[in-house]
């Protein structure tokens, strides 16, 4: 018998029953507003509980506002939302993280940062980009509303057995390239629908180096490339990260936890159905040009022509997406003026990314064109931040520094992008529309952004460090 | 849920790869707290203008395609965000199924559990059948049971997890199911190691 990778040691360790669809147990859920009331409608109308509150945490953040807070929430759809999360968290006993608590935020970065995310764990959530989790070896994927109800109901979800997908990406990320342009390099290669079926591991010298926001940034963007979740093996890092974390086991219970983690890395001798190498040395920072995640090319590059695609589809979708971008083919992707700039998101907005857009601007002023603004991931973020004055170096620079939630990313409250104006983002989706109808998005890393903010335009942020 | 056995009707043909789920419904529609009302948002910013009023080529607001039964689009239909509210727009528009290449894995899901047949075909097939569904009046059926789909001049096979067909003939609750396994879920929980008990 050939040895197992880490995907199938810990779906192995949570199949309750059944084989292909098999039920398996859900070690932790995480709960926001926008896909959860109709979850909790169906479980009251039938007259049913919550099996595990306590393995449930929810928080407010896709459609909060980031600004004026003492105010409350002035649409009032989003109130009512917010309102019904608040009531069906009490009534069903379930941690809630409100508006005004010290620990809201992004509920990709709320899960790790307090120790809820752990390696081996089988962690869902009404949002597709659950895969951030993968982060800490654990399999953590995106459910529909429907799912969200039955994992209320039963603490399980049926599922069928997802092929498994080796990225391995070999040699260290050079100076000035980071996660995010290994993930954007990956999936511009790869395509948006390589991952579909599959859950991918990260692998390779590239990835062991990174840090643990780094791998989340990774993980974060596997449903960009069609994967509904990816991993990477609990190591040291991953171990330092989490000691003493709130939630993180103590005592005896750490001692117990490490070894087990410790077994969860991939065998020497297990097979992967799909396996792809990638250069991680030879990569460079990468910015959209398209309409989606895999429209994206080297900061060096040139908008690409659609008569160079082979593949009818493909051409169409190319000028499909040069027109909604307003872009012309072989023009530098540098020579690309930009009026916003967001920095944020569940992909971008951890401490490690503030720091690195920070450090960009620092003495350094935002262009006169440009509104550019911060949206931590987090309010432990936020506060983070401030005490190492970051926020004074970005307000120096005249960036907007703001309250924490998912903001311009999708642009559910009043951080909307106008029509017609182009945004250099950290974020993961440029969509048509994603930062507002007509808004045109350029996704990029923290420190591509922060210096994209400075120069008015795209620029290889290499040239300036 | 509503039993699945045969879906047939006129087809409405979207032959675009990569439709991603903000196309389907746009955020702005997602801070509703009810699972209906979503179809007149169905595909919103490109059934519209930039002032809001219908776009008149586009298949929602065209009559002749009013009552139209089986959408058909290009691979990796569904990509992106797990919003549920793009299924149950295309459902509450009146969709019954949709025909495509490939789906995104949480599209299909959310389609599982609610009764939308989604139908995996080889992309030849696929651009036939948008070819065909340029006349409004193409019908297609779909029978779950025999794993056909056949329209004018074209008879195929289509493959589906075994599990969700019987899933969607029978309509019955999943949950309901599912806790008919409560035993064995009470004998999983109680395996857990400790350090899995939340801090208090």
């Amino acid at each position: 018998m050939s040895g197992r990778t880490l995907f199938e040691k810990v779906w192995e360790g949570h199949v309750v029953t059944g084989d292909d669809p098999s039920l398996l147990y859900v070690d932790l859920h995480l709960v926001h507003e926008v896909t959860s009331p109709q979850a909790f409608a169906g479980l009251d109308l039938a007259g049913r509980k919550v099996r595990r509150p306590d393995l449930t945490v929810a928080t407010v953040d896709h459609a909060i506002p980031t600004t004026g807070r003492s105010l409350g929430i002035r649409d009032p759809q989003s109130k009512k939302q917010v309102d019904a999360l608040r009531r069906n968290t009490a009534n069903h006993g379930i941690t809630f993280f409100d508006l005004d608590d010290p620990r809201q935020g992004i509920v990709h970065v709320v899960g790790p940062e307090n120790g809820y995310t752990q390696p081996g764990k089988v962690i869902v959530c009404g949002d597709s980009h659950t895969s951030t989790h993968g982060a800490f070896g654990a399999l953590a994927f995106g459910i529909g509303t429907s799912e969200v109800e039955h994992v209320l109901a039963t603490q399980t979800l049926w599922q069928k057995r997802p092929r498994t997908m080796s990225v391995e990406f070999d040699g260290p990320l050079p100076q000035g390239v980071t996660a995010k342009d290994l993930i954007l390099g990956m999936i511009s290669r790869l395509g948006v629908g390589a991952g579909l079926g599959h859950v991918i591991e990260y692998r390779g010298e590239a990835i062991r180096g990174l840090s643990m926001e780094e791998r989340m940034t990774v993980c974060n963007m596997s449903i960009e490339g069609g994967a509904r979740a990816g991993m990477i093996a609990p190591d040291q890092t991953t171990f330092d990260y989490l000691e003493g974390r709130p939630q993180a086991p103590k005592g005896d219970a750490w001692d117990a936890a490490v070894e087990h983690w410790s077994s969860l890395s991939t065998d020497s001798d297990a097979r992967f159905d799909t396996t792809h190498h990638i250069d991680a040395a030879a990569l460079v920072p990468h910015v959209s040009w398209g309409i989606n995640p895999g429209q994206t090319a080297p900061i060096t590059a040139s908008v690409p022509d659609p008569d160079a695609f082979t593949d009818p589809m493909e051409r169409d979708s190319v000028a499909r997406a040069l027109q909604y971008m307003a872009l012309k083919p072989g023009v530098p992707l540098t020579d690309i003026e930009i009026d916003h700039v967001f920095i944020g998101s569940c992909t971008n907005g951890r401490i490690e990314d503030l720091r690195r857009a920070a450090k960009v601007v620092a003495g350094r002023r935002v262009a006169s064109r440009v509104n550019a603004v911060v949206v931590p991931g987090s309010m432990q973020v936020k506060a983070q931040a401030e005490m190492e004055g970051l926020d004074e170096i970005f307000e120096a620079a005249g960036f907007s520094w703001r309250e924490a939630g998912c903001s311009s990313c999708l642009a559910m409250n009043d951080d909307v992008i106008p029509a017609g104006e182009r945004c250099a983002s950290t974020s993961n989706r440029n969509f048509e529309g994603r930062q507002g109808r007509g808004a045109r998005t350029h996704l990029m890393s923290p420190a591509m952004a922060a210096a994209a903010a400075v120069a008015g335009r795209l620029v290889d942020v290499r040239e300036w460090q | 849920m509503k039993p699945v056995s045969v879906v047939s009707g006129r087809m409405v043909p979207l032959p675009q790869v990569d439709i991603d789920t903000d196309q389907i419904i746009p955020k702005q529609f997602l801070t509703r707290i009810e699972r209906t009302g979503y179809g007149e948002f169905l595909f919103y910013d490109w059934a519209t203008t930039d002032d809001g009023s219908p776009s008149s080529d586009f298949f929602t607001h065209d009559p002749k395609r009013a009552g139209s039964k089986v959408l058909v689009a290009g691979r990796n239909f569904g990509c992106g965000s797990s919003r549920e509210h793009a299924v149950w727009a295309i459902q509450d528009w009146g969709f019954d199924a949709v025909i495509a290449p490939s789906f995104g894995d949480i599209f299909r899901n959310n389609s599982a559990n609610n009764g939308l047949l989604t139908v995996e075909l080889p992309e030849e097939v696929v651009n036939i059948l948008c070819e065909v569904a340029r006349s409004p009046d193409a019908v297609v059926t779909i029978d779950l049971e025999r794993q056909v789909v056949e329209t004018t001049d074209l008879v195929v096979d289509f493959e589906i997890d075994p599990e969700v067909k019987q899933r969607l003939l029978s309509g019955l609750d999943p949950i309901g199911l599912t806790l008919e396994h409560e035993e064995a879920i009470d004998a999983f929980e109680a395996d857990r190691p400790g350090w899995l008990q939340p801090a208090q």
